[in-house]
């Protein structure tokens, strides 16, 4: 990243993007010192629910990250394996009196079982197929997930409890006036943890290494004898413990429900502004959308009324799909994404 | 490196390919009935035109066809007495025998050093063992220490062969498989390769067996030679007596009793005449 900064020359759409980001901050700066206390504290508030909503959005991304970088496959069932895990976990949980502690590590042994039968079943007879054919598989995969949690668990909202604190954070609600969920800080320390972890992973040990170089060039991965199977086993093995704690962290917050499947949909954008190979850019793309996403809802109406007098109402919910227009907006301009890999080609 | 036996037994067969047919899709046949032998510390050469199914062969070995819709329809392989034929490219490297793809198949967004670790991926023995094998890559590749820091996609044509080559060193192996390593070189570039190669033969032990078209080059640094055509072995026999055959100086050397002479002139019924009929 900071390479490519030295390199970046002013007249190029990337230029121009980050000059339209340096003058978009100023006026933010200026705009913050002109309003009064109640509402720089409240523009404070906005600004973390939408950090925190944003590893939410994180969290199921990483997951599309891990699989894509090492198989070039693009899973698209990703969000309902999260919906998966939940429900197991919640179904152990509930319906048969095991506690968390034992009722998570059961569920990641489901998540391998599914890892084990994905490779087993899909991917071992598509090998060398089209990207389109594989990713039309996971579409097939996402409805075999989704039909057998409702076939095995049932179909209603369940309350999932693990023990994660819930409430405000009374250290910010006292200190600082601030309200904010410590669910959603529980989560952003996970994700925190779990991005460090899978960074030292694929970059210090052999199996990361080898993650990598699978991810580069499966011939010549399996011309040095990396067994591809094993590989793929793993790394469907871990995108669904990632998926485990997606499913956690939304299920915590909403209950387990089937439209935790449609939060897929969210990471795509973040992928899109992060870059589908980084796992740093999963998280980053992950914030700048939260973030986006809550500033646009509050704010956005009040600019475009005061700028070209337009309604404000008209920009009300605009929560549910600013995130997809930025992304379309991210395409035109930088399409690997912030941190995405540049594709290196030899002539 | 597994050492080199006593020079009594030098002769010994390692690997022995009998008469294999590949079916590529279930309807492409393209090697018919390939018998060839690679005898322990030796440099086999595999030479022929596009097409000819040097790569197909050395592929079928190494068991990478698998990944390809490739499939052995008849004959056998056997490395040192043991059928090989159905073990995976995973199990082959733990025995010994690695590829060197064509095109070097460098992991672009690896470091050079990366590379070459990944190929130590099937080896148990130990992160002093590793470390001590890096360095001897590095002995025989210095340029690729210098760049090991750099990602090798961005490594030039010949820093990358030698990538290639060094990450197959790396999983000790006792037979390599290379596959075109002069391709898209400078001819200097390609002697340097050659001569670290016939280095590594004689002072490691490694035995190769070499697919090339550049057949001077080639038949200048093997033992003995075998040359394809359409599928089939159409003459084998020592490097030194290829070198000499007329028919090889016309049709692949581009040399004939009236001096050098353009391929284009060759005509290619003569040949088929001569050698497919």
């Amino acid at each position: 990243m900071m390479a490519s900064l030295s390199r970046l020359r002013l007249a190029s759409p990337e230029g121009v993007g980050l000059l339209l980001l340096a003058a978009y901050a100023a006026y933010g700066l200026f705009w913050l010192g002109s309003i009064d206390e109640r509402d720089r504290l409240f523009f404070y508030e906005v600004t973390l629910s939408g950090l925190l909503a944003g590893v939410m959005y994180s969290l199921v991304a990483l997951g599309f990250v891990l699989i894509f970088k090492s198989s070039g496959i693009f899973n698209f069932s990703q969000g309902v394996m999260a919906l998966f895990a939940g429900l197991f976990l919640t179904g152990f949980m509930n319906d048969f009196g095991v506690p968390a502690f034992l009722a998570i590590p059961l569920t990641v042994a489901v998540m391998v079982a599914v890892a084990f039968a994905v490779e087993r079943f899909v991917l071992r007879h598509l090998v060398n197929q089209e990207p389109i054919i594989l990713f039309m598989a996971t579409i097939g995969l996402a409805f075999v997930l989704e039909g057998v949690g409702d076939i095995l668990w049932g179909s209603d909202v369940k309350p999932l409890d693990v023990g994660l604190p819930r409430g405000a954070s009374d250290f910010l609600l006292d200190g600082y006036g601030l309200y904010v969920e410590k669910l959603e800080i529980a989560a952003a320390a996970v994700a925190a943890v779990l991005v460090v972890a899978l960074s030292l992973f694929s970059q210090y040990t052999r199996i990361g290494r080898a993650l990598r170089a699978v991810a580069d060039d499966h011939q010549a991965a399996l011309s040095v004898g990396i067994s591809l199977r094993t590989i793929w086993v793993i790394v469907w093995s871990i995108a669904g413990a990632v998926a485990l704690v997606a499913g956690i962290m939304w299920g915590s917050k909403s209950g387990v429900q089937f439209s935790l499947a449609l939060i897929a949909l969210k990471a795509l954008p973040v992928l899109i502004l992060g870059g589908f190979t980084s796992i740093p850019g999963a998280i980053l793309g992950g914030l700048i959308i939260g973030v986006g996403e809550k500033w646009a809802e509050i704010y956005l109406g009040e600019v475009m009324n005061a700028l070209f007098g337009l309604n404000a109402s008209w920009f009300t919910a605009i929560e549910n799909w600013f995130a997809y227009v930025l992304a379309l907006a991210f395409l035109l301009v930088r399409p690997q994404g912030l941190f995405g890999e540049k594709i290196i080609e030899r002539v | 490196m597994a050492a080199l036996a006593e020079t009594s037994d030098a002769a010994e067969t390692l690997l022995l390919v009998s008469n294999i047919e590949v079916i590529y899709n279930h309807v492409v046949l393209v090697l018919k009935g390939v018998s060839l032998s690679v005898p322990r510390g030796g440099i086999t050469a595999l030479l022929g035109g596009n097409g000819a199914g040097k790569t197909t062969t050395l592929k079928a070995i190494s068991s990478l066809l698998q990944s390809e819709r490739g499939e052995i329809t008849k004959g056998s392989i056997t490395y040192r007495g043991e059928p090989i034929a159905g073990l995976n490219p995973s199990e082959l490297v733990r025995k010994g025998v690695i590829q060197v793809m064509e095109g070097r198949h460098c992991f672009a967004h690896l470091t050079v050093e990366e590379n070459l670790l990944a190929g130590a991926y099937t080896r148990g023995d130990g992160r002093a063992a590793i470390a001590r094998d890096l360095d001897l890559v590095y002995d025989y590749f210095p340029r690729l220490k210098e760049r090991r820091r750099s990602q090798a996609g961005y490594t030039s044509g010949g820093e990358q062969q030698m990538c290639a080559i060094g990450r197959a060193l790396m999983s000790r192996p006792q037979t390599i498989l290379l596959d075109e390593p002069s391709m898209g070189l400078a001819p200097q570039l390609v002697e340097q390769i050659f001569g670290i190669v016939k280095r590594l033969n004689e002072e490691q032990g490694v035995s190769f067996l070499l697919a090339e078209q550049n057949t001077n080059v080639a038949l200048r640094y093997a033992h003995y030679g075998y040359i394809l055509e359409s599928g089939r072995v159409v003459m084998d026999g020592p490097a030194a007596q290829l070198r000499e055959n007329p028919d090889v100086k016309e049709f692949y050397l581009g040399m004939s009793e009236e001096g050098r002479k353009s391929f284009r002139d060759v005509r290619s019924y003569r040949r088929r005449k001569r050698w497919l009929s």
